[in-house]
């Protein structure tokens, strides 16, 4: 200490200097982004356009934009953007269906209100993992529950993860089931930001509860369901370790998503390069969806205003 | 407004019990793999899945002790040091992520730098990457500085995944709060650190507790990182429960759901206590009042 007193005027004063401290105060967390984050990014870039594998010992050639056209044109690539693109909307719908209807419940304030939450709450608390296993245990056509239940209605052996259809909706169900609560937070704080006396005023005008929903509660909770959307569907589209423990992306390759495959590329093929280039057109694809995510925060943020 | 009166209307046990129901039913998933706990390896695996059975505790006790086969003692497993792991490395990055990012947080708010916004938004694309792109240089440059295996590696790269979350949700706290009575106290002679830690963090006190929730539920439970940079002294639950899938008899499922079931406690306990912050956070801020 004494020592930075003795340098007062110098080094020390210049960095505290007051027209400094907003980029003092944001250095630390620039600084760990940049080694752990963007200082990677920017390495697996370069790699994107080599043919480097972390398998061989040869010194990578340089390859220009061949991996991106390799990539692109690799019809492989547009099946599992499709099939991304089913799971994705499919399960984005269902959490926005449960995740708004749960809200709906839990808006009321009623006894031990805080402990059933708990109960909605706690799927979102396990790793995907265990759901993955679990799950597949529960489809599995000999012990697992579902099949049990199902097969009090019917005689037929039930096999969700035998077809491409089923083993999609198996998916569909153990990554809506987790992430509902999600949304039903956000809907949950759209709802009950909604000013009371609106809700009073209504009841004076004797207005339905069909009407009171869309012209008060909607516009409320409009721009943070868009946000759950977003949100989710940026979260989903990364979607690995469930698809990989449940299907490993079979039936064949129908339920293999983006992820999956570039992971395949990426660890079992060892294309390193080729699947980095892969990993910036789904970066590119989830700017995009960044920006969209931006917008609805921010035309939230000027509704409220 | 929403603060005071946050829910709309009011109702009684009979709605408790309805709730509790359908909370219930959807909880069920859980309830079974708690279930599947306190199960033999015969239970578990019955056709038709059984309900009622006589419980054990023998699955809890080899998540810790496993009897070898060889010698027929019973042999400590390294499960302790692994919720330990778990724990520490968990609790420490989000700690230090919610740390470093309300200072950048309190920055962006109140001093903002040319390119503010181009700042912000980097700062999320990096949390919005598919973690696929990164992996391979991350593993690189780990084997290369020797952060492989060390507790300080999965530490900064766990805060560098929670970072933007961090930044964002505490910026929209420190945007919320009203600036005239930080340059009144200013007036009064407070100095800069006496604003911050005095009218600034307590104010938005709530708003951190439900930021590190979020992100203690997020990291709690990352797995493709934990797998390829832990080593035997740093591994974390989730890998540990990925290891016991594998083996020729197939899975334990009683095993595991032990484990998932011990697992769970922590984060169960840490987000019921701070259930009502979370609610008030989770809006990203864009709640105002």
């Amino acid at each position: 200490m004494a020592d930075a007193a003795h340098h007062r005027g110098g080094f020390g004063a210049w960095l505290l200097d007051p027209k400094r401290r907003g980029a003092l105060l944001v250095t630390p967390a620039i600084a760990i982004l940049f080694v752990m984050n963007i200082f990677p990014l920017m390495w697996s870039f370069g790699l994107s356009f080599f043919n480097y594998k972390a398998s061989s010992l040869k010194v990578p050639k340089f390859k220009g934009l061949d991996n991106y056209h390799d990539v692109l044109t690799d019809e492989k690539v547009w099946e599992r953007f499709q099939t991304t693109a089913i799971i994705v909307s499919a399960s984005v719908v269902l959490q926005l269906i449960i995740g708004f209807l749960l809200a709906l419940m839990f808006a009321k304030a009623f006894p031990m209100r805080r402990i059933v939450l708990m109960l909605v709450l706690t799927p979102m608390m396990l790793s995907f993992v265990s759901v993955g296993v679990f799950f597949k245990l529960f489809y599995e056509p000999t012990f697992g529950i579902v099949s049990f239940v199902i097969n009090l209605f019917t005689e037929e052996r039930f096999v969700l993860l035998g077809s491409p259809e089923g083993a999609i909706a198996g998916i569909v169900i153990a990554d809506a089931w987790m992430w509902s609560p999600f949304v039903m937070l956000l809907v949950l704080a759209g709802l009950v930001s909604v000013p009371k006396y609106l809700y009073e005023a209504a009841e004076i005008d004797r207005a339905s509860a069909w009407r009171r929903f869309w012209t008060i509660t909607f516009p409320y909770i409009k721009s943070l369901l868009l946000l759950a959307v977003l949100f989710r569907t940026i979260e989903t589209f990364k979607l690995f370790d469930i698809v990989y423990i449940i299907t490993e992306g079979g039936p064949g390759s129908t339920t293999e998503t983006i992820a999956v495959y570039l992971y395949r590329t990426a660890f079992q093929f060892f294309k390193t390069s080729q699947s980095s280039a892969l990993a910036y057109i789904v970066l590119f694809i989830v700017i995009v969806l960044t920006n969209l995510y931006l917008y609805a925060v921010n035309r939230r943020a000027e509704e409220i205003d | 407004m929403a603060r005071r009166n946050r829910e709309i209307g009011k109702a009684g046990w009979g709605y408790t019990a309805i709730t509790s129901v359908v909370g219930f039913i959807y909880f069920f998933p859980v309830f079974w793999i708690i279930l599947t706990a306190f199960k033999t390896r015969t239970d578990a695996l019955a056709t038709p899945p059984k309900l009622f059975f006589t419980p054990t505790l023998d699955n809890f006790t080899s998540v810790f002790y496993r009897a070898s086969i060889t010698t027929g003692t019973s042999q400590a497993t390294d499960m302790g040091l692994y919720f330990f792991n778990s724990i520490f490395i968990a609790g420490t990055s989000v700690g230090l992520a919610l740390i470093v990012g309300t200072l950048a947080a309190y920055a962006f708010s109140r001093y903002p730098l040319r390119g503010n916004d181009t700042y912000l938004f980097i700062i999320l694309t990096t949390r919005m990457m598919p973690p696929i792109v990164v992996i391979i240089p991350i593993f690189l440059m780990f084997r290369l500085s020797g952060l492989a295996g060390s507790y300080w590696g999965i530490i900064l790269l766990y805060t560098a995944f929670n970072i933007p979350f961090s930044v964002w949700l505490v910026k929209s706290f420190f945007d919320e709060l009203n600036p005239e009575i930080e340059d009144a106290a200013r007036m009064d002679g407070a100095t800069e650190g006496r604003v911050f830690f005095r009218f600034c963090i307590p104010q938005i006190l709530a708003g951190l507790s439900a930021t590190f929730v979020f992100g203690l539920i997020l990291t709690w439970n990352e797995f493709l990182f934990a797998l390829l940079l832990t080593g035997v002294e740093t591994r974390t639950v989730p890998v540990a429960m990925a290891r016991t899938l594998g083996g020729e008899v197939g899975v334990d499922y009683g095993l595991l759901a032990a484990i998932v079931t011990l697992f769970l406690i922590p984060i169960f306990f840490v987000t019921f206590l701070l259930q009502n912050q979370l609610l008030r956070g989770v809006t990203f801020g864009t709640v105002k009042k």
